[in-house]
């Protein structure tokens, strides 16, 4: 079902866990459908230093918020945004297409919590502007 | 790695000795049933065996059992043939809200041509209210199909019960009980049901086939029309080896129901109970006791089914959940759902359905390795950790 790209991110999620002292929070999915996924973004000089995230979901949800952190981290905040679904599902060498739509939320969290900087920082005026 | 099989209530592994037998048929004989000559009459002897073993599984005469496919053409044919053979008399229909989809989907199609279907309720347990039931009887109710156990939690329904109220009203019972003949006592008189369902493969006999019990005098349309088969009811040349592996596998369970119910039994307990003091933060889901002897259903709180089943098989052990991402139609189990259960501890439900495959080194094995995998998952789940930032 799984290939082995998305077994092993599932059997050694990498930057799961909190930020304590975290620049932005998003998080997306609902306990109704079964996928839950919160990421946690620290903002250095418009870098993403520190990017971790927790799950409640399948193993797609797992896998998705490896691989959305470890292509996220280091990453300007601008390319940062440009990332999407489909790429986490790219580099994850596909995923089964049911999975698609609703375990593959990674990047559209890391957005919600660039957003959550940004509106925090007051950065989102700025850039809206 | 250790391989440990928890799925039973999925499908069972070929009996030795059916294989044996099945082997022995296969190579011998290739008749068909309904010809005259010996070749016909040789295949026709092996299925009238099997039918007689299929019939003692149950307390009935073997010209009651009409072999199928499987249990869901079973639960179709029972069914839709009653509604077909009985709609003057009436175009109600009462079953439960947990039976198995071949029953729920089959009233479901009814429901969409023009009979009306009253899906009981049933309470945290999953046991239905013959109160309920009473209440739901009406003049043009036709059919009962209320499941002898649930595939899912294992509880068992008040069957005798249910019998007695359909017989005093005049109504047909039809029981599936693929989860419990060969796994507790089914006897059709006891029961009081005019139709019940039966599967091989639960068995440990073969796949794709299966048998409906049909009470002699209850009327029944067939479904698919053809020969002269099975009374007309299911035609079609028989499916041969899958009938005498059924047969056999059906005289095994019978043979050995005391003993098997005995020892899954107290695996059972030994893994309710392993489970309850190892891990936190547990459901039990089903009946304390109304329960089948090899059923064990937990949720547990903050993780997803289908993460745990991933890596449960990573350590070889085979379960299922009923959790949404883990099934083909991506939504929760409707039994879980009709208990009431919220949706967090529908996703996070793991059955482990024991057999013949378990000893107690297994059931020590997936209690040395349940909480580590529960643990992990939690461990970075966002429901288990509440951190503001």
């Amino acid at each position: 079902m799984y290939n082995e790209i998305v077994m092993d991110h599932f059997q050694n999620p990498r930057n799961v866990g909190e930020i304590a002292d975290a620049s932005g929070v998003g998080e997306i999915g609902n306990v109704v459908c079964g996928d839950i996924l919160r990421v946690y973004i620290k903002v250095k000089d418009e870098i993403l230093d520190d990017v971790k995230y927790m799950t409640f979901g399948c193993g797609a949800a797992v896998a998705s918020g490896s691989m959305m952190t470890t292509l996220a981290k280091g990453k300007t905040v601008e390319e940062a945004k440009k990332l999407t679904n489909k790429d986490v599902a790219k580099a994850l060498g596909g995923l089964p297409p049911q999975k698609l739509h609703c375990s593959n939320l990674a990047a559209d969290a890391l957005h919600k919590a660039i957003e959550d900087w940004m509106n925090k920082t007051g950065k989102g005026d700025k850039l809206d502007g | 790695m250790r391989k440990v099989y928890l799925d039973h209530a999925g499908t069972t592994l070929l009996h030795p000795e059916v294989y044996s037998l099945m082997c022995e048929f296969m190579k011998n004989t290739f008749g068909n049933p309904s010809s005259i000559h010996s070749f016909g009459r040789e295949a026709k002897k092996w299925v009238d065996e099997a039918r007689q073993q299929v019939a003692d599984l149950i307390g009935s005469k073997a010209g009651e059992i009409i072999f199928t496919s499987g249990g869901t053409e079973a639960d179709n044919l029972a069914i839709i043939g009653v509604a077909a053979a009985r709609h003057k008399k009436g175009n109600h229909i009462i079953t439960s809200s947990i039976e198995h989809p071949a029953v729920l989907n089959t009233c479901k199609h009814l429901a969409k041509i023009g009979f009306e279907v009253t899906f009981l309720p049933v309470d945290r347990y999953g046991l239905v209210d013959p109160e309920e039931l009473y209440k739901a009887i009406r003049p043009e109710t036709i059919l009962i199909s209320i499941m002898h156990a649930n595939n899912e939690i294992g509880t068992i329904e008040p069957a005798e019960e249910i019998g007695r109220i359909a017989k005093e009203h005049g109504v047909l019972f039809h029981t599936d009980a693929v989860q419990t003949a060969g796994k507790i006592p089914v006897n059709v008189n006891t029961l009081g049901v005019d139709l019940l369902t039966l599967s091989s493969h639960k068995i440990y006999g073969p796949k794709g086939v299966g048998a409906i019990y049909k009470r002699k005098g209850v009327r029944l349309q067939p479904v698919v029309h053809g020969g002269g088969q099975e009374k007309t009811l299911r035609p079609g040349t028989e499916n041969t080896m899958g009938i005498v592996g059924f047969g056999k596998a059906a005289e095994i369970a019978a043979r050995e129901l005391d003993s098997e119910f005995n020892r899954t039994r107290q695996l059972r307990d030994k893994l309710i109970q392993g489970i309850k003091e190892r891990i936190p933060d547990v459901k039990y889901n089903g009946h304390p006791e109304l329960r089948l002897p090899h059923n064990v259903n937990f949720s547990f709180s903050y993780v997803e089914g289908e993460s745990m089943l991933l890596s449960l098989d990573m350590k070889g052990i085979a379960a299922s959940s009923g959790s949404a991402c883990s099934s083909s139609t991506l939504k929760p189990s409707h039994v879980l759902t009709a208990i009431g259960l919220p949706y967090e501890l529908i996703h996070g439900s793991l059955r482990m359905t024991l057999g013949m495959m378990n000893d107690a080194v297994d059931i020590d094995y997936v209690l040395e390795v349940l909480p580590g995998v529960v643990s992990k998952l939690r461990s970075f789940s966002p429901l288990a950790n509440k951190l503001t930032v």
